[in-house]
């Protein structure tokens, strides 16, 4: 995605540096064990949605895998017919409490995940 | 999966951790992606997905029930692209 498309994101990118310091701030473990936890949640999380499984994070969202039907579709460049094959995706349905603080409210709003 | 559940496989794949710090390490990685978010920037996890908010402009809404018109505000909605390998490791046999 080139940069010049996401206008209001040119700030900064947060990364999993990012997300090992703010364990690293909170918890007051080492930084090495730090990142190694940011990466067990996240493998934690893919392993559940690989094996199908929705991943429910309360206040924050939840990962759905859904399978795709086989559909033909185009390249867009040449106008050539190609067959999709059935798939699995997975989709992030965000949280009430997280797109209500996304437009600058606290985690207000009822939530159900 | 729900995020007590995440919690315990992260327990007793720590069993020198407290409950209370699993706790606080989700939740901490959880906040850090909204904060970011909330001040518009991007989360990028290489493997996972990458999270973004995009523009929602006003525009004129109806209620499905009645037909009524009505406003609906400008907003910011966030949003996940999956990573390039969780979309193949979706796709890994047996599965398909």
């Amino acid at each position: 995605m080139s940069e010049q498309k996401i206008g209001r994101h040119s700030a900064r990118t947060i990364t999993r540096a990012d997300l090992s310091e703010a364990v690293y701030q909170r918890v007051g473990l080492s930084r090495t064990e730090s990142s190694d936890l940011v990466q067990t949640v996240l493998d934690e999380i893919c392993d559940a949605a690989a094996r199908g499984e929705t991943v429910k994070l309360s206040s924050f969202g939840s990962f759905v895998v859904r399978s795709k039907g086989q559909r033909i579709g185009r390249n867009p460049k040449t106008g050539v017919e190609v067959p999709i094959l059935p798939r699995r995706v997975m989709v992030f349905k965000p949280s009430n409490v997280l797109k209500s603080r996304i437009n600058g409210g606290a985690a207000n709003g009822s939530d159900k995940d | 999966m729900i995020k007590s559940e995440l919690v315990q496989r992260m327990a007793a794949r720590n069993p020198h951790l407290y409950q209370r710090d699993v706790e606080n390490i989700v939740d901490a990685i959880l906040d850090e992606i909204t904060a970011g978010l909330a001040r518009g920037e991007r989360v990028e996890l290489r493997g996972f997905g990458a999270f973004s908010t995009k523009q929602r402009s006003a525009r004129t809404g109806r209620n499905p029930r009645t037909g009524d018109q009505v406003p609906v505000v400008e907003k910011v909605v966030p949003f996940f692209k999956t990573g390039k390998e969780m979309r193949e490791r979706l796709n890994k046999p047996p599965h398909v």
